[in-house]
C-alpha cells in the first residue's frame, strides 16, 4: 500500500479523507485506482491520459515529470502527493 | 537597490534604536540593515497575504515599499487583512495600507499604485523595484506577475492559499525555476473555487504572508538560503509543513533557453476567461422583487444551491437547499426534478454565480429555471435587511 496525500480542493471526492492507501507498483497503477473516487481522476488526467498541466504529482519530494512519469516505480513506504495549482491570496 | 554601496547609506540615530535587535544579530548587523534600507519591494495586493507581509517589511526597515491594489476595504476583509482597520471600510486599500505602514515606521517611503496590475502597466510599475511579492488572488494576475519578473529579471516571492492550505516559494531567483516551471498552465476557470467562494481560515494568509516577507528580507540580506527550488506546503488544519523539490523546466516557454513568450500577453485569454463574459442565451433571470411576488403567489419552487453551512447563516424563507456540489455529482438533479413538479423552478445562491452554473447543468438535463439576480445578497439589500449579509 502506498500513501497518497489528497489536497484540500480535491477532498470532496474522497469523503474528506486527507490521505488514501492504494495498491500499485508504479505511479500510474496507484493513480489508476482513483477512478473509484468519482471524478477525482478526471481532475488529474486529460481524456487522453496525460497529467494535466495545473496538477503536479510528487513521489516523496520529487516531481514525477522529472522521474519516469507514470512509469515511476513506487515502494510501499513511499508517499505520493497530488499538488494542484491554487491562487488565493486575498 | 540590491547590493548597494554600504558607505553611501547612513542610518539616523532613531533608526539605530528602532532596529537594535537586527543590529546585534550577526546575520543582519549594520551592513544588513543598510541593505534593507536601500532596498525596494513591490507588494502586489494588499489583501490576506499582502497585509501581514507589508507590515513586517515595514517593521524590518525596507526603505521603499510599493503597494498595488485597485480595491476598497470591505468589512468581510477584516477577518484576515490585518493591515486595514474598521474606520477604513469603503476607502482604498492602498491608502489604508500606506497610512498603517507609515504609522508603524515613518522612516520609510511607501509608494501607492491604486490600479489593477495589467499587461499594460506591469513592466512600468515593477521596473522601479528590486523584488516583487505576489499576494494576488487569481490565476491571470499570478501569471502576469511571473512573466513580468522573468522579463525584468527580478525575484518573485510567491505565496498562495486555499481554505486551510498554503504554498510558498521564491521564483526566478539566481537561475531558479519560475511559476510556469511549476505549473505550465492554469486550471480552467471555475474549477478551483476562489477564497470568496470556498472560504479561507483568516490566520492562514498570516502564516504564508510572513513566510513571503521572510524570504524577501533574506534575498535582500544576500547570503541566506531561500525557498528557491523548493515548494513549501502548509496545512493549517493538520498543522503540517512539507517541502517538495522544484526544478527549472528546460522547456519553460518564458525562462527556458528557447523562450516563446518574450513580452507580456493577454492573461485573461491565457487563463480561458472570455473578454466579455457572456450570459448563456438560455439563462432566464428574475429580480428579487419578482421573486418575492412569485413566492407570495405560491406557484414557484425556490432552490438554494449554496452549501449547508451557508444556509445555516442565512436563507430565504421557503427555499429548499440543494447544494451545487450535489447537482454537479448528479444526485441533486433528480432532487430538483422531483421538486419541479410543485411549480416553476427559481434558483439562487449568494450572488448569482453558482446558481447560473447550476441552471446550466439543470438545462443540460432538461430542467428549465429562472436565476435570481444578485442572489441572497440582493434579497438582503432590497427585500429583507434582517437576512444577514456574509
Amino acid at each position: 500500500m502506498v500513501k497518497v496525500i489528497i489536497p484540500t480542493p480535491l477532498r470532496r471526492y474522497t469523503g474528506n479523507q486527507e490521505a488514501l492507501e492504494l495498491e500499485g507498483t508504479t505511479i500510474g497503477e496507484v493513480l489508476a485506482q482513483l477512478t473509484q473516487y468519482g471524478d477525482l481522476k478526471k481532475h488529474l488526467y486529460t481524456a487522453e491520459g496525460t497529467l494535466r498541466n495545473f496538477v503536479n504529482v510528487y513521489l516523496n519530494d520529487e516531481d514525477i515529470r522529472h522521474l519516469q512519469k507514470d512509469q515511476t516505480p513506487v515502494q510501499p513506504s513511499d508517499i505520493v502527493s497530488i499538488v494542484p495549482s491554487i491562487a488565493g491570496g486575498r | 537597490m540590491l547590493n548597494p554601496d554600504l558607505d553611501s547609506i547612513q542610518l539616523l540615530p532613531e533608526e539605530y534604536e528602532r532596529y537594535s535587535r537586527h543590529l546585534i544579530l550577526p546575520e543582519v548587523g549594520l551592513a544588513g540593515q543598510k541593505r534593507l534600507k536601500a532596498a525596494s519591494v513591490l507588494c502586489v495586493g494588499t489583501g490576506g497575504l499582502g497585509s501581514p507581509l507589508a507590515l513586517y517589511l515595514a517593521a524590518a526597515g525596507i526603505g521603499r515599499i510599493g503597494l498595488v491594489d485597485f480595491d476598497v476595504v470591505d468589512a468581510s476583509n477584516l477577518q484576515r487583512q490585518i493591515i486595514h482597520g474598521t474606520s477604513w471600510i469603503g476607502k482604498p486599500k492602498v491608502a489604508s495600507a500606506q497610512h498603517r505602514l507609515l504609522e508603524l515606521n515613518p522612516f520609510l517611503q511607501v509608494d501607492i499604485h491604486e490600479t489593477a496590475l495589467t499587461s499594460e502597466n506591469a513592466l512600468t510599475i515593477a521596473q522601479d523595484y528590486d523584488l516583487i511579492i505576489d499576494g494576488t488572488d487569481n490565476f491571470p494576475t499570478r501569471y502576469l506577475v511571473n512573466d513580468t519578473c522573468v522579463l525584468l529579471g527580478k525575484p518573485n516571492v510567491y505565496g498562495s492559499i486555499f481554505r486551510f492550505e498554503g504554498q510558498a516559494t521564491v521564483f526566478n531567483h539566481q537561475e531558479g525555476p519560475c511559476y510556469r516551471c511549476l505549473y505550465p498552465e492554469p486550471p480552467p476557470p471555475g474549477l478551483v473555487p476562489s477564497c470568496a467562494e470556498g472560504g479561507v481560515l483568516g490566520i492562514l494568509p498570516g502564516v504564508i504572508g510572513v513566510i513571503q516577507a521572510t524570504e524577501a528580507v533574506k534575498i535582500i540580506l544576500g547570503d541566506a538560503p531561500t525557498l528557491s527550488g523548493r515548494l513549501l506546503l502548509y496545512d493549517a488544519w493538520a498543522m503540517k509543513f512539507r517541502e517538495l523539490k522544484l526544478r527549472k523546466n528546460p522547456e519553460c516557454p518564458i525562462c527556458g533557453p528557447n523562450p516563446t513568450i518574450t513580452a507580456l500577453i493577454d492573461y485573461q485569454e491565457f487563463c480561458g476567461i472570455p473578454a466579455q463574459p457572456e450570459a448563456p442565451p438560455t439563462l432566464q433571470e428574475g429580480t428579487v422583487q419578482e421573486l418575492q411576488q412569485r413566492l407570495q403567489q405560491g406557484n414557484i419552487v425556490l432552490i438554494d444551491v449554496r452549501n449547508p453551512h451557508e444556509y445555516e447563516i442565512a436563507h430565504i424563507p421557503g427555499s429548499t437547499l440543494v447544494p451545487l456540489g450535489d447537482i454537479e455529482q448528479g444526485l441533486g438533479i433528480e432532487n430538483v426534478r422531483e421538486l419541479a413538479q410543485n411549480g416553476e423552478v427559481w434558483v439562487h445562491c449568494k450572488s448569482g454565480m453558482r446558481s447560473s452554473k447550476a441552471l446550466q447543468l439543470l438545462a443540460e438535463k432538461g430542467i428549465q429555471g429562472t436565476n435570481v439576480k444578485g442572489g441572497i445578497l440582493a434579497w438582503s439589500d432590497q427585500i429583507d435587511p434582517t437576512v444577514p449579509r456574509y
